[in-house]
């Protein structure tokens, strides 16, 4: 029971839910897209600043849950300095992983969300981040949905 | 044993582990646990009685029929209605009250008219007022919750119970904040305006005795699943009065007395709100729950209730760094927390995991969660078969939470 409570809360999970990496606006962004899930009111902001077709610099801000906030920290160091089809299919295979647990080493440290996997109640908390940027990437400026019931 | 610990054996769900630990159900809010009684009655029927129910000439539908119309009549003697003419089955809570709003809604209210409503009403009853407002062009008004202590401010009930106000709808009882609301003083208040009153009983019908004309409420809506019954089954109570001069809900068969290719009359209350073939099962399974909670008196699960919620809530005040929502004292099962800063989705993940069931969100009252500034919370809410050592294990479990998370 406490290993796979471990394995989802891991060290780094915790470490950047309370102490989140690029956790701010960034003013000079070329796209920005809003995540929500309105099932727990939890809502993240991606920020992207491009150039060539890469992703030089990115950030987010809101509110959430550790595992959404940790989540929104990593991937924006996973995805520093990446194309933006290498995010794309960054995105594909950390969506796989938290479905199977299975990790792809190009995830970096967003690799630690694997074991978001024995929790399928969760995927959608550290999806969040992730759908707003790719929602993001596609230039939508329709807020993006998790979840798409609400109570 | 004491009598509260038998009855827990008739729960065949609660003897279980999950994860490894045994189950602590502390969910009723969202729904209570089936008695062994409620499921049995529901498999009886299908094994023995299944049939469509009215103008069924055959024995099994003579059989249906009486045991529909006789969970009908449990179901006025329940709430004390005048008469069971004046029970409408529905899915739940949530249908009855659309049913008023597109009935004698959409018949009494023109632009410019108020709905008072308060700001502590689940969304589903808020919703459907506001799109009777899109429709009607009348306006919504909300009747304030003071702050963390979930009162309503009464102060202002007489001032906002105007003129231009032709339905004052409130919840009995609060699922997020426990309040338990004098809704016999509202009906008076509202009806010496000649106001028309809503009752919304999902958190109060099982949890305490319900009686409908002394409340003094033109209608009252609640739900089967959240006082021991089965699912997608509800009643809703209206004064035969103001039920006679509405117009249908649905069409369909079963809520017509003739048809003719170009227009139709309509049968008597209530079967003219009962389109289609009913929950007959769900309506038997109700009549089932309503005989086992009488059995145990509902007097005595109020009792039960309020015993248990102000024993858990005053434990759990005395946790560092909680934020407890709701009354201190006179208050229902349902406690709404905040754990410091620890997010309510990481709290329910993590009992989950120590074999508690609780819920964590804005549990469908997003207005009130914004207004008492927080995104969500997460609430424990007890049942007559939850008991001490339970409350004692919750807060056990939040220290966990708090060692765990580092808070």
């Amino acid at each position: 029971m406490l290993a796979e409570l471990n394995e989802l809360y891991q060290q780094a999970i915790l470490r950047h839910s309370r102490h989140p990496q690029n956790f701010r606006a960034l003013p000079e962004a070329d796209r920005t897209a809003v995540g929500n899930n309105p099932l727990c009111g939890d809502h993240y902001t991606v920020f992207l600043k491009l150039a060539d077709e890469q992703i030089v610099d990115l950030s987010f801000t809101g509110a959430g849950c550790a595992v959404s906030k940790a989540a929104g920290s990593l991937m924006t160091e996973t995805l520093k300095g990446k194309t933006v089809s290498e995010a794309r299919n960054l995105a594909d295979n950390y969506n796989a992983m938290l479905r199977t647990g299975e990790v792809d080493e190009q995830l970096g440290e967003s690799q630690s969300l694997a074991g978001v996997h024995h929790f399928p109640t969760r995927i959608k908390c550290a999806l969040l981040p992730w759908e707003a940027m790719r929602a993001a990437l596609n230039s939508s400026t329709k807020e993006v949905s998790t979840q798409e019931v609400a109570g | 044993m004491s009598g509260w610990e038998k009855l827990r054996d008739d729960f065949p769900i609660l003897a279980q582990r999950v994860h490894g630990q045994p189950l602590i159900y502390l969910d009723g809010a969202a729904t209570t646990q089936k008695p062994r009684a409620v499921l049995e009655a529901m498999d009886r029927f299908y094994q023995e009685d299944n049939s469509n129910v009215h103008r069924g000439i055959h024995e099994l539908s003579r059989r249906a029929t009486l045991a529909f119309e006789a969970a009908r009549d449990r179901t006025a003697k329940f709430i004390n209605a005048r008469e069971s003419a004046e029970i409408i089955f529905t899915r739940g809570t949530t249908e009855g009250i659309n049913l008023v709003a597109n009935t004698w809604g959409v018949k009494n209210l023109k632009p410019g008219d108020v709905i008072l409503l308060t700001e502590m009403e689940h969304h589903s009853n808020i919703v459907p007022w506001q799109m009777l407002a899109e429709r009607t062009g009348a306006k919504l008004a909300y009747l304030p919750v003071t702050g963390d202590d979930g009162l309503l401010d009464l102060k202002h009930l007489d001032d906002l119970l105007g003129p231009k106000v032709k339905l004052f709808a409130f919840t009995h009882i609060s699922n997020t904040l426990g309040t338990i609301n004098p809704v016999a003083e509202f009906c008076a208040r509202a009806r010496k305006q000649g106001i028309v009153t809503l009752v919304d009983a999902a958190q109060s019908a099982g949890h305490r005795p319900l009686d409908a004309q002394e409340i003094g409420c033109d209608f009252l809506s609640f739900s089967g699943h959240k006082l021991c019954g089965p699912t997608g089954i509800g009643a809703l109570y209206g004064r035969r009065e103001l039920l006679e001069a509405m117009s249908p809900y649905q069409g369909g068969g079963d809520m017509i007395s003739s048809v003719d290719f170009f227009q139709s009359s309509w049968n008597s209350v209530p079967h003219k709100f009962e389109a289609g073939t009913p929950n007959i099962a769900g309506a038997i399974g109700l009549h089932a729950a309503l005989d086992y909670l009488a059995a145990i008196g509902l007097d005595q699960i109020a009792k039960h209730d309020a015993e248990l919620a102000g024993y858990a809530f005053e434990k759990m005040s005395r946790l560092p760094g909680i934020r407890l929502f709701g009354p201190k004292g006179g208050r229902a099962g349902v406690i709404s927390f905040m754990l410091g800063n620890i997010h309510a989705h990481d709290v329910v993940t993590v009992a989950d995991q120590y074999g508690l069931a609780l819920r964590g969100g804005h549990h469908c009252n997003q207005p009130l969660m914004r207004k008492l500034g927080v995104e969500s919370t997460a609430r424990a809410s007890f049942y007559f078969y939850n008991n001490m050592e339970e409350a004692d294990r919750l807060v056990e479990v939040l220290k966990e939470i708090q060692r765990f998370f580092g808070e």
